[in-house]
């Protein structure tokens, strides 16, 4: 009778901690969007943060994620692509393989650490372009995990297809392969969309933050994240409350490009 | 002419990432230059960080950030190990096929919040909740190491319960049949299968508190001192960073590149533990 006890109770502590997990998701999602909600008004959209709003933050935001990932989705898929079609087995595939999976798990704020060392300290000054750096470089690391794994799915019957045709190599990849392979691609890069506008630490000290609407990035660029950060320590209520209604903003947008991304591989496939 | 252009740019992208991590690991060198010529390996035991009041010299030690880090990413392992494959254990063996999406989807959902999100709630809704039943500030070690668990188990229960999916049924059903219960499949069929995924994900989690800053810079305290409780503020390498480095000078500059230093070769030693030892099949 013991071990079907024993067995019960094991079962029973898994289905709790379940249950803890899933109760810390809502307890944040129904505090945030209760504090988050009751702060927001329709100007916290249209004016600037140096006016209690967040409308140049979030374009701030957008921006360099948006630079980033033109930066390191081409690069992260070249990449991924020589990995795979290129290189599959090889010893050099092999090393970068891990380095990029290295990368991929560094510290954010090293990278950051790393930007200012090399893109703010010689210039004298944070700068919009910093920060897109970092984020690029946390999310090249990811594009080519993806495209690795995405492109290792595609049936090796199809690029037989391709050669049989008399296709060159980079045709098959960009016609064929790449086709194949694109509900999953498009997925990763959305997810990975989703992870770098969240990110604060590697812009802390990159593109820092600004109060006034900009679009020049050599100056420093407004940030969302930063914001939040910066507004939560201070004591006053007003700023709390626009930290509130930032973060609820930020969650909403970061889950719902995650939840799109799950929609599409799971529709299309 | 457009194929070698082509395999010449993927070939470029390939290697970029070699570069940006010699890249990384040489900044941080020659910027920690200063520091390490000063304290050295001392660095490592020294509790006092002052600069003096000319701002261009001072003492500057490693001793309590580091001590920070480590403790708070102990709590959080504590914590989040088992609450992690208890979730594994429940996607895997316990919860039925209608059940397994929404609860996956949703334990990914909290892997995807921002980590910012997960201090401003720790510091607004749960410090206050350490405060009332175990006392202290609210802030400090142990509010910082439960938040950063609940940040780290959905990412380790997701590994986890990848690994644990690959055991063939038939050696599940085998044992079933001999008349094993659930429990016991788990502990002698499940577990020993999956062991290097289990193990992996245990440390790749522990790389990633590690290096966690957001999260923990609300909640730990932001304090120069070594914690006598559990519920002590104190401070940790990526708080410290986050907090300090753009203001530092000259040889302060110099100790937070040392951190920074001594941080990313921890999590490159331990990423290629992982790695090296325990995904000999690729998992993630």
């Amino acid at each position: 009778m013991n071990r079907l006890l024993l067995n019960k109770f094991i079962l029973i502590l898994s289905t709790l901690s379940a249950l803890v997990g899933l109760g810390f998701l809502f307890w944040i999602l129904i505090t945030l969007s209760y504090k988050g909600i009751s702060s927001l008004h329709f100007t916290t959209f249209t004016k600037d943060l140096v006016e209690g709003g967040i409308r140049n933050l979030l374009v701030g935001q957008f921006t360099m994620a948006l630079m980033a990932s033109t930066i390191a989705i081409p690069i992260g898929m070249m990449a991924g692509i020589y990995l795979r079609e290129y290189s599959s087995n090889g010893k050099l595939a092999s090393i970068i393989r891990n380095l990029s999976d290295v990368m991929m798990s560094a510290p954010s704020i090293v990278i950051g650490v790393f930007v200012f060392a090399i893109l703010v300290d010689p210039f004298r000054g944070y700068n919009g372009w910093a920060g897109i750096v970092a984020l690029a470089i946390m999310m090249i690391p990811i594009i080519i995990s993806t495209t690795d794994n995405m492109l290792s799915l595609v049936p090796k019957e199809l690029r037989e297809a391709g050669i049989a045709l008399g296709g060159s190599k980079h045709k098959i990849i960009l016609q064929i392969i790449l086709k194949a392979a694109k509900v999953g691609i498009t997925t990763g890069v959305l997810l990975s969309f989703a992870r770098i506008i969240g990110e604060t630490a590697p812009l802390l000290f990159t593109s820092a933050n600004n109060q006034f609407f900009t679009m020049d990035l050599t100056e420093q660029f407004p940030s969302l994240t930063v914001s939040i950060y910066n507004l939560a320590t201070y004591p006053d209520e007003a700023s709390r409350e626009l930290a509130w209604a930032a973060s609820f903003v930020l969650t909403a947008i970061v889950l719902c490009i995650n939840l799109l991304g799950r929609y599409i591989i799971r529709t299309k496939k | 002419m457009g194929a070698r252009l082509f395999k010449n740019f993927s070939f470029f992208s390939a290697t970029l990432s070699f570069f940006i991590l010699i890249g990384v690991f040489s900044v941080l060198f020659s910027y920690a230059q200063e520091a390490l010529h000063e304290f050295g390996f001392d660095f490592l035991y020294n509790e006092v960080w002052e600069a003096d009041e000319d701002d261009e010299g001072g003492i500057f030690g490693g001793y309590v950030p580091i001590i920070g880090t480590l403790l708070s990413t102990l709590i959080a392992m504590l914590i989040a190990t088992p609450l992690a494959m208890g979730i594994a254990i429940f996607l895997t063996e316990i919860a039925t096929e209608k059940m397994i999406q929404p609860v996956s989807v949703a334990i990914e959902l909290l892997a995807a919040i921002p980590s910012i999100i997960y201090g401003m709630w720790g510091l607004f809704y749960f410090a206050p909740i350490v405060q009332l039943t175990v006392g202290g500030n609210g802030v400090g070690l142990l509010t910082a190491g439960i938040v950063l668990a609940i940040m780290i188990i959905p990412f380790m229960a997701a590994i986890t319960r990848d690994a644990m999916n690959t055991t063939p049924p038939v050696l599940k059903e085998s044992a079933y049949s001999m008349g094993a219960t659930k429990f016991e499949v788990i502990k002698d069929i499940v577990m020993p299968y999956a062991k290097g995924g289990i193990i992996g994900s245990i440390i790749l989690a522990l790389g990633r508190a590690l290096g966690e800053t957001m999260a923990v810079a609300f909640l730990i305290g932001s304090v120069m001192s070594i914690p006598s409780k559990i519920t002590d503020p104190t401070t940790s390498i990526p708080v410290l960073l986050a907090n300090n480095f753009a203001e530092a000078q000259d040889l302060e500059m110099s100790s937070m590149y040392y951190l920074a230093l001594i941080l990313f070769i921890v999590s490159f030693a331990i990423i290629s533990l992982a790695k090296f030892y325990f995904f000999r099949k690729s998992i993630i």
